[in-house]
């Protein structure tokens, strides 16, 4: 039974990583797209967090640190660039 | 007039997270000989933290407050890898042979210590070294 959930809720997650997707290619403006990008990495992280619990191993939880990171850091990025239109400043 | 830009949320959350990043990546880095990690994640871990200090304060701050040339740097990382391969020529064996012992530290016990994590050491710095010096160049450009 709980094994039927979790396969039912990573069903799930995929779906809404799909309709992120679309809202990345379709997205109005670039704030939309933006968020889009940094909600796949959100999904993402839950996906691991479910399967590791499905497959009853630790050894996807450092990668759920790591994509956590990397997604913090994209999104910081892509903000800064819409914000002020330059990733690093020279100087402030 | 363009007011003044005030990052103080940014600031301060990246301070706090530099610091999570850093220690994450040494933990990657040491626990790379019997588990998932080593050397490449390591040094693409700290690159990252690097470059979220990069992107929250500016070129310059960072170059005062952290002064690296990393482009020396990778050329260390790939100088002290190649020569800890060759240090295993000189023994007699072949190109990258590597050995390991078990010792007895003071703090730790009997302590398993490997050749393989000067290799790995070499390897972060190239890593780091590369990484940033890709992504501050690509930003100083064509602005």
């Amino acid at each position: 039974m709980f094994e039927i959930l979790m396969i039912l809720s990573l069903i799930i997650l995929t779906l809404a990583i799909l309709l992120n997707i679309y809202r990345v290619i379709k997205g109005p403006s670039s704030a939309d797209r933006v968020q889009a990008l940094d909600s796949i990495g959100i999904n993402l992280i839950a996906g691991i967090a479910i399967f590791s619990v499905y497959l009853d191993t630790h050894a996807f939880f450092e990668l759920i640190l790591l994509i956590g990171i990397l997604s913090f850091v994209g999104t910081i990025a892509f903000a800064r660039f819409i914000e002020r239109g330059v990733v690093i400043e020279r100087k402030r | 007039m363009k007011p003044e830009p005030n990052d103080v949320i940014l600031h301060t959350v990246s301070k706090l997270t530099a610091v999570i990043i850093f220690t994450f990546s040494i933990d990657l880095f040491w626990a790379g000989h019997h588990f998932p990690g080593g050397g490449f994640i390591g040094g693409l871990t700290t690159a990252a933290g690097i470059v979220l200090l990069y992107l929250s304060f500016d070129i310059e701050r960072i170059q005062t407050n952290l002064p690296i040339d990393y482009k020396k740097l990778a050329a260390l990382g790939v100088l002290i890898s190649v020569s800890t391969g060759l240090a295993g020529m000189i023994y007699g064996d072949n190109f990258l042979e590597q050995t390991f012992g078990y010792f007895d530290l003071p703090l730790f016990g009997k302590t398993e210590l490997a050749t393989a994590v000067l290799f790995d050491i070499g390897v972060a710095l190239a890593v780091i070294g590369t990484a940033v010096t890709i992504i501050t160049s690509i930003s100083e450009d064509g602005l």
